[in-house]
């Protein structure tokens, strides 16, 4: 039986505490779509995905209007388009970009997902024709979101897609103001059912089509940790996990009525606590809540360890099927506390990395000096794909190469992608190393320490 | 459907009667009421069945906002599954 406060809490969440539906995300599989062709392929794409994701908008704003709850994004993911594009005779895949560029303005959705490879292993003809066409069709498209995958836990790290990525990223920076490289992830072990951009793509053994939603609600959390100041972690932890429990639901309940009305099964809710650059809605200034004068000061990987695991804990019996990336998201430009850590010069690209060890994700959001070399951008992404790989998640890179700045200036990119500091990297060369090329093999399963 | 209409803003008389005459307007019965004055604002809870209403779900909902907007009210509805969602295992 519901009670008049239960009532006014929701209501406070989201009026006051920014609980939103962060996304619905429709992944569809573009598989039959290939073709000797590539005109005829990509109108194929287009059709597929104008068909099936017409009133992905519509129903999105249905469901705002009558649950009284935000849906921030309406998004669609992809089949990873290398798969697609290999049967086409050609060696340029901007096409293809600008076809689902077309296909997701005409559906009205915020972003696509899905201009990917997946290489961990070894690239094909048709990965490699994508990965040097990214800069160009991330310079000539708005809302498609690219993703490359070199390495996993079972295949090592692809180290000559490493040495690409770092050359795709500057370019792309060059190309594009910078602009692009918001809509570029490096990933180690990516997930197939992430529904959140930039990283979203359709995995090979999804379905046709299916419905995945993103939750969010830092601000929940952290209106929550404060009627608990003082207390001991398991109190800390159990706050955390009832209030994951109730956000997730928001996210079942969402799920299910999108799957419902757009006659598309449902995949998973992704148990995520995904920040703006609204003050109130940060993942920062929970960690602080906790005890820490500023966020990326000692102790901050144990805070940020203990609300990933409670807000999964929390997350997973409220939802009938978790998955997709599941936990706290660190993007330094798009948390209102991580920018003003960060430019108090307290949260460090180093302590990011050590931070990445224990939640969702990767160093995701940083602008980097614009003289950073394409060397020193693979060298961190290999870093970062080794944490990913011997601790078994999907970790990822997104950095931004401010170009024509420095230390100390900030980028500002606007809406929810925020703004960024420009952070140090070191300056010492990591060129022979990245040179090498090669593989990193896999590592070891047992004697884990 | 059942939804929950919820209404908060500064105590005046006539609030309950303008938002009952609205939803009867539109024929959406209502199941329950309860009211009190909280922190000083006067606060409303009401749920309402929708089965046998004349308009559409945003149609009520733009009356309500709109009803809010003339008398300072911060006026919504809601279905009453998010609540149960949040609230019940």
């Amino acid at each position: 039986m519901l009670t008049k406060n239960d009532i006014l809490s929701t209501i406070e969440m989201i009026d006051q505490q920014h609980l939103d539906i962060r996304t619905i995300t429709m992944g569809i599989s573009l598989t039959d779509c290939a073709d000797a062709s590539a005109a005829r392929a990509c109108d194929k794409i287009y059709d597929k995905i104008t068909r099936y994701a017409k009133n992905l908008v519509s129903v999105g704003e249905q469901i705002e209007v009558e649950f009284g709850i935000p849906i921030v994004n309406k998004r669609i993911s992809v089949t990873p388009i290398a798969l697609v594009a290999a049967a086409s005779e050609t060696a340029d895949y901007v096409p293809f970009c600008k076809a689902l560029d077309r296909a997701a303005k005409e559906c009205g959705v915020d972003y696509l997902g899905g201009f990917s490879a997946l290489v961990q292993k070894g690239m094909t003809k048709a990965d490699e024709k994508l990965i040097r066409s990214i800069p160009e069709a991330l310079a000539s498209t708005d809302v498609v979101c690219s993703s490359v995958n070199v390495g996993s836990t079972k295949a090592g790290i692809n180290m000559d897609a490493v040495r690409l990525m770092g050359r795709v990223i500057r370019e792309t920076a060059e190309r594009t103001n910078g602009a692009g490289c918001c809509k570029l992830v490096v990933f180690c072990n990516a997930v197939e059912d992430n529904p959140f951009m930039a990283g979203a793509f359709h995995g090979v053994g999804e379905p046709e089509k299916v419905i995945n939603v993103g939750v969010s609600g830092p601000g929940v959390v952290h209106h929550a940790l404060q009627s608990v100041k003082g207390a001991p972690f398991d109190v800390v932890a159990e706050t955390i996990k009832r209030t994951a429990f109730r956000i997730t639901r928001v996210g079942q309940l969402v799920a299910l009525e999108a799957s419902k009305r757009l006659d598309t099964p449902f995949g998973i809710v992704d148990l995520s606590l995904a920040p703006t650059p609204a003050v109130g809605d940060s993942v920062a200034r929970i960690l602080e809540e906790m005890g820490l004068e500023t966020c990326g000061t000692h102790g901050t990987t144990a805070a940020l360890a203990l609300l990933n695991d409670a807000v999964k804990k929390g997350g997973v019996m409220a939802s009938s099927s978790v998955g997709g990336l599941s936990g706290a998201f660190i993007p330094v430009s798009e948390d209102e506390g991580m920018i003003a850590a960060a430019k108090a010069g307290v949260l460090t690209l180093e302590k990011l990395e050590a931070m990445t060890c224990v939640c969702s994700v990767g160093l995701d959001m940083i602008a980097v000096p614009g003289d950073t070399s394409a060397e020193t951008i693979s060298a961190i992404i290999a870093d970062e794909a080794a944490i990913g790989m011997v601790n078994s998640k999907t970790t990822a890179v997104r950095v931004l190469p401010a170009i024509g700045k420095t230390i100390g200036d900030t980028v500002e990119m606007g809406g929810l992608m925020g703004s960024a500091p420009v952070m140090p990297v070191h300056t010492a060369s990591s060129a022979a190393f990245i040179a090498r090329g090669g593989r990193i093999p896999a590592p070891m399963q047992s004697l884990k320490n | 459907m059942n939804a929950i209409v919820t209404v908060i803003g500064e105590n005046r008389v006539g609030i309950i009667a303008a938002i009952s005459m609205r939803l009867a307007g539109f024929g959406v019965d209502i199941l329950d009421v309860s009211q009190t004055i909280l922190n000083g604002s006067f606060t409303m809870v009401m749920v309402v069945n929708l089965e046998g209403a004349s308009a559409s779900f945003a149609e009520i909902r733009d009356a309500l906002t709109e009803l809010g907007r003339e008398r300072a009210l911060s006026i919504r509805i809601q279905r009453q599954e998010i609540f149960e969602a949040m609230h019940t295992v």
